[in-house]
C-alpha cells in the first residue's frame, strides 16, 4: 500500500485543542480494532451483507486518516460485498493492517 | 439552536460534536448511538436541529425520519452519497454532509441553518414531501377501468414480481406496479412497510408475534430492520 495514514484531518478538526485530539485518537484506537475483528469474523462466516456494513464504518476512518485511495477502495469493496463479491478482500486487509500499525504507533 | 447527534459510530459523533462546539449558535444537548434512544429523548426536549446518520442498526436514519410527527431541521451525516436525491425530497432536511466532514463544509451547513427557520415543520410542509396525499383514496387501473380504493379499506399490499396485490376488507386486486410507487401514494399515518414485500395498514393489525403480524386471516412477516419502527407506531401500554 503506497499511501500512509496521517493526522492532518484530526488536527484540522481539533483546531489546536490538544485535549480533543487526544480523546479522539483514543476513540479511534478503541473502535477500530473491534471493527476489524467484526469484519474478519463476518467475512469468515460468509455474512457478506453484514461485513459490508462494517466496511462502511471503517471507510469513514480511512477518510479521517487521510487514506484517500483506501477510502475509494472501501467504497468499491462495500458495494461488491453487497453482491457477494470478495475479490478485493486481500487489498482491503492490507489497508486494515496499515491502519492497525499506525494506530499502535501513535498510542 | 439546540441540537442532537445520532450516529452509531462514536468517532463520527465526536467529530460532529467538536464541529458544533466551534459554532456559537449550536448547543449539543444529546448524543445517541441509535435512533430509538433519540425517539425517547425528543418528546421531552426542545430540539431545533438533528445531525443524523443514515446507516444505523435497528432503525435507519430514514426510518427514524418517518416516525417523526413534527420533524425539526435535519442535517444528514453519512459516508454514502447515494441518498442525496432522496434526502432533498424532505423539506426539513437542510443539508447532506458526506463524512469525513471538514470545517469548511460544516460552516456552509451553519449558513444554511441560519437561513432556514428552525421551528418544527407544519403539517402542510410535511404533506409537501409528496408522501402524504390529502385525499382519503386512490385509484387503481385494472383492465382500463379506474377503481377507487379508500385507504381505510385497504388491509395490506404484497409485492409479487412485476405486480402488487392489494387486499381490501371486501376484495382483492392485482395491479401492474411496485410497492415503492404505491407507498408514495399512501398516507404514512395509516400505512407502513414492514417487510421488503409487504406494506400494511397498521390500524388493521389484530395481533403481533415476534416476527409476524396478523391482519384478518393474513400472517405477514416483519423484517428485523422494520420491527422497531412498527413498535414505535403502536399505542403500546
Amino acid at each position: 500500500m503506497g499511501e500512509k495514514p496521517n493526522l492532518n484531518y484530526i488536527k484540522e478538526i481539533a483546531g489546536g485543542n490538544e485535549e480533543f485530539e487526544k480523546k479522539f485518537l483514543s476513540i479511534i484506537q478503541a473502535e477500530f480494532p473491534n471493527e476489524k475483528k467484526d469484519y474478519t469474523r463476518l467475512l469468515q462466516e460468509q455474512e457478506l451483507e453484514e461485513s459490508a456494513k462494517v466496511v462502511h464504518k471503517i471507510k469513514h476512518k480511512l477518510g479521517i486518516l487521510g487514506l484517500n485511495g483506501a477510502y475509494k477502495l472501501a467504497i468499491k469493496y462495500e458495494e461488491d460485498l453487497k453482491y457477494g463479491d470478495t475479490k478485493l478482500k486481500d487489498e482491503f486487509m492490507d489497508v486494515l493492517t496499515t491502519v492497525e500499525e499506525f494506530i499502535l504507533k501513535i498510542a | 439552536m439546540n441540537c442532537i447527534i445520532i450516529d452509531d459510530e462514536l468517532t463520527a459523533r465526536a467529530i460532529v460534536a467538536e464541529l458544533c462546539e466551534s459554532c456559537e449558535d449550536l448547543k449539543v444537548i444529546g448524543q445517541f448511538s441509535n435512533a430509538v434512544e433519540a425517539l425517547k429523548f425528543l418528546p421531552h426536549h426542545q430540539v431545533d436541529v438533528i445531525f443524523l446518520d443514515i446507516h444505523m442498526p435497528m432503525l435507519t436514519g430514514f426510518d427514524f425520519i418517518e416516525t417523526l410527527q413534527t420533524p425539526p431541521r435535519i442535517v444528514l451525516t453519512t459516508s454514502d452519497t447515494n441518498f442525496a436525491i432522496a434526502a432533498y425530497s424532505y423539506p426539513f432536511i437542510v443539508d447532506y454532509l458526506v463524512k469525513p466532514i471538514t470545517h469548511g463544509r460544516f460552516q456552509k451547513t451553519m449558513v444554511k441553518l441560519q437561513h432556514t427557520e428552525y421551528a418544527p415543520v407544519t403539517d402542510e410542509e410535511r404533506e409537501g414531501v409528496g408522501a402524504v396525499p390529502k385525499e382519503d383514496h386512490l385509484y387503481i387501473n385494472i383492465d382500463r377501468r379506474l377503481i377507487k380504493l379508500k385507504f381505510k379499506d385497504i388491509l395490506l399490499i404484497e409485492a409479487k414480481g412485476d405486480y402488487i396485490e392489494i387486499k381490501t376488507t371486501e376484495s382483492f386486486y392485482r395491479v401492474h406496479s411496485t410497492l415503492k410507487k404505491i407507498r408514495e401514494k399512501l398516507p404514512q399515518s395509516l400505512f407502513m412497510q414492514i417487510h421488503r414485500s409487504y406494506i400494511i395498514n397498521y390500524t388493521k393489525i389484530i395481533d403481533i408475534q415476534d416476527n409476524s403480524v396478523l391482519i384478518e386471516r393474513n400472517v405477514i412477516p416483519i423484517s428485523r430492520s422494520n420491527r422497531p419502527s412498527l413498535m414505535q407506531r403502536l399505542n403500546l401500554l
